[in-house]
């Protein structure tokens, strides 16, 4: 594969994360300076955008916070327009790595996949940081869910570092879910005839800002998670076609 | 005809008059125009028809006929408020996609203002 063709951009989507997001994007850039970062700025209130700017990354403001689907779509729909191979997914909170990003790039750059997932929880992953108990459990009931969905093992369905080809960003980019998109992004792949991949990847502790999940608990958002999963599989397919 | 019966028409006509007459202005788009010109008719209907209600709340087997009325009423509110939460889902569709694309364009632009168009560049000769 030559390198042209895998151009890459690291999508950054962030809300409020003034405290993270500068650290991200120069931890991003100076581990692999040939990549690109865009940070998706999602309405926020405090100065992320300027952060981001400054710690040299791209920037792309959202007038109004769409959530973190409508932020990533965003991403995909720069990677496209500005024609990147590979656009990367990673959170502006500093729970991923350099490191895991790079995994993520290579697996794709092999081929025969065109998602490919970090997961905290394959191979046993014991180590790194691994949310609370409790979340741990709805993570593992919604994994055991999707995987039979999906008809493959799922450890980690709501990981947010995923790696996406020009292939899958075709399609995310007019079909992406809005409220906690991850497990049901996933979904969406396999029913359309797109495959993923999980590699193992060791995350780290939040550094600043709040979880997304915040104020809901596990119990809900995994209520929630799961009827959108369901009410997936009863929609009819979409055109895989660009129009 | 009774007095009731005179007001429910001129209500109901009214009402359609209403209707048709925002239409008319462009103040409604013809596509959510049709469930309220359809509920308007359906008024106009047990206006005129005096009997109507007491007529369907036997075939339905309600004892009392007013409660048909009651019923009919919620009904219509339900298709309605369904049909707003449809073209408010349809509406935040677009908006997400609008608010994407601004995102986009003003990105382009403020690099466009970072670094001066070309054409800026060459009309200016006598430079170097």
């Amino acid at each position: 594969m030559n390198g042209e063709k895998f151009r890459t951009l690291v999508v950054v989507p962030a809300f409020n994360e003034e405290e993270s997001v500068a650290g991200v994007v120069e931890e991003l850039r100076a581990y692999e300076p040939r990549w690109d970062v865009l940070v998706i700025d999602d309405g926020s209130s405090d100065r992320t955008a300027e952060m981001a700017r400054r710690a040299g990354a791209k920037v792309v403001s959202l007038v109004r916070n769409l959530g973190i689907g409508g932020a990533v779509q965003t991403g995909f729909l720069y990677a496209l327009k500005k024609g990147y191979g590979c656009a990367v997914q990673c959170d502006g909170d500093g729970q991923h790595p350099p490191e895991g990003v790079a995994l993520l790039v290579e697996t794709l750059k092999q081929g025969g996949v065109d998602v490919v997932v970090g997961s905290r929880f394959l191979n046993g992953g014991r180590s790194g940081f691994l949310s609370t108990p409790s979340r741990r459990l709805g993570i593992s009931l919604l994994a055991l869910f999707l995987g039979k969905l999906c008809g493959q093992v799922v450890t980690d369905p709501t990981s947010g570092l995923r790696a996406y080809n020009t292939e899958s960003l075709l399609f995310l980019s007019r079909n992406y879910p809005r409220d906690y998109p991850e497990p049901e992004a996933l979904l969406l792949i396999h029913r359309h005839g797109l495959t993923f991949r999980e590699v193992a990847v060791t995350m780290r502790e939040r550094r600043g800002g709040t979880s997304s999940l915040g104020g809901w608990t596990p119990l809900v958002y995994m209520s929630k998670v799961l009827l959108s999963l369901a009410v997936e599989t009863l929609r009819p397919l979409r055109s895989r076609r660009w129009m | 005809m009774t007095r009731v019966q005179i007001i429910a028409l001129l209500g109901s006509l009214f009402f359609l008059g209403f209707i048709v007459e925002s239409i008319r202005k462009r103040r409604l788009r013809e596509e959510y125009s049709l469930l309220w010109l359809l509920f308007g008719a359906i008024f106009l209907l047990f206006s005129l028809w005096r009997g109507g209600l007491e007529t369907l709340a036997g075939w339905v087997g309600i004892l009392y006929a007013p409660a048909a009325l009651f019923l009919i009423l919620i009904m219509v509110l339900f298709v309605l408020l369904f049909h707003f939460s449809i073209v408010l889902s349809r509406l935040r569709e677009d908006v997400t996609a609008l608010v994407q694309e601004v995102g986009l364009l003003k990105a382009e632009g403020e690099k466009d203002l970072k670094e001066p168009a070309p054409r800026a560049r060459d009309g200016n000769p006598g430079e170097g």
